[in-house]
């Protein structure tokens, strides 16, 4: 019987703000990363974007110490044959994630570890688009994934004990703790925090208050830590609209239908901490 | 402008001057010398790092290894002595 994979490659196709948040927490850990994306200039940016992250993470006293793994990036999908695990982490629509993972798929060995860092798609749906669907599970990464510990695992029903093996490893190799739900859209994280931002941008848009004052209450009165529209923010306005038509389209709740204000603040580009600026302007004041 | 003229030593008050003219304007509060900015929660995490750019760009220093964690960013008084050791061993390496 062989023997789960102790010694880590990474690759990750998508090299936005999760693609560049997990590259760099692999990289702190000591595993080497192949990045790849479909734009040299994107590329170019993510390695700067990426050492800036590790010293974010050293800063915080986050990273084990050990020397940092090697950074590759590619613009060919064909690079990530060597990965012992591949994470997608490109945007949140079906159409993108099937092109990416029907041709990873192709390209790995058996007994690689798929992973999709999907905000809401079910696995079970993705796991069609895949030649192994029992290789696919999903990992739903925080932002930052650096500075925050804790993972959500989604297990679809065709995801294979060995794969939870292999990836629990892997997880464990980065320092993650993790806790395994099954498959649904939205998982438990979205469905539970993406409805409450769509209902926080109403309050806003119907003028029942400010953005400040919505996340002053959820943060002065909750406890929350960060107020939903500063999450947003964080998240990005376009991921989150994207997340949001996902989840309508496949449970049709109402309160997942994107709000004006959000469509309007996506038009305008106005994406959130990306973009510098969102429900809250990061231009000017510390964040 | 000469090089040695553009990073001309800058006493301990005027680094703390400056950082405490930052902070409030990015803040949009009084910000004081000893105050835990992360601790008081009057700035997040993401900011730190934000912090180092600022310090490097306006110092020509470069922060790095055991000089890089956030005990040396909590205060303004913390960040000016980082930033004013960081210049003397700068100064003492091109003499040497």
């Amino acid at each position: 019987m062989d023997s789960v994979d102790t010694v880590h490659r990474l690759a990750i196709v998508g090299a936005g703000v999760m693609g560049t948040n997990i590259a760099a927490l692999a990289l702190g850990h000591g595993v080497p990363v192949v990045l790849v994306d479909v734009s040299e200039s994107v590329l170019a940016s993510a390695r700067q974007t990426v050492a800036q992250k590790l010293r974010h993470a050293q800063m915080m006293g986050t990273l084990p110490g050990c020397p940092h793994g090697e950074l590759t990036t590619s613009v060919s999908v064909h690079d990530v044959a060597g990965a012992t695990s591949v994470i997608e982490a490109v945007t949140e629509v079906a159409e993108t994630k099937a092109k990416v993972l029907a041709a990873v798929s192709a390209v790995v060995r058996p007994g690689t570890v798929l992973i999709s860092n999907t905000s809401c798609i079910p696995i079970d749906e993705m796991a069609a688009w895949t030649v192994r669907g029992e290789e696919l599970v999903g990992v739903h990464f925080m932002n930052p994934s650096y500075l925050i510990k804790m993972v959500e695992v989604i297990r679809g029903p065709r995801t294979s004990e060995r794969t939870m093996e292999k990836v629990t490893g892997l997880l464990t190799a980065l320092g993650r703790e993790s806790l395994v739900i099954r498959d649904s859209p939205g998982f438990v994280i979205n469905r539970l925090l993406h409805p409450m931002i769509n209902s926080a941008a109403m309050l806003v848009q119907e003028g029942v208050a400010s953005a400040e004052v919505v996340d002053g209450l959820l943060e002065g009165c909750l406890g929350h830590a960060t107020g939903p529209l500063r999450t947003a923010d964080l998240i990005g306005l376009d991921n989150l609209v994207d997340s949001l038509n996902v989840l309508y389209e496949r449970r049709g709740d109402e309160s997942c239908r994107p709000c004006e204000l959000l469509l309007t603040r996506v038009r305008e580009g106005n994406l959130g901490r990306k973009t510098g600026r969102g429900f809250f302007d990061y231009r000017q004041i510390a964040s | 402008m000469t090089a040695d003229q553009i990073w001309a030593p800058a006493s301990a008050e005027e680094i703390e001057s400056a950082l405490l003219r930052f902070l409030t304007g990015k803040t949009k509060v009084a910000v004081t010398a000893d105050q835990d900015i992360f601790r008081s929660g009057l700035v997040s995490s993401m900011f730190a790092m934000q912090l180092v750019v600022h310090l490097e760009d306006s110092y020509g220093i470069a922060i790095i290894g055991p000089d890089l964690t956030l005990d040396n960013f909590r205060t303004v008084k913390a960040m000016a002595g980082l930033v004013l050791r960081l210049l003397d061993e700068s100064d003492t390496s091109a003499d040497a």
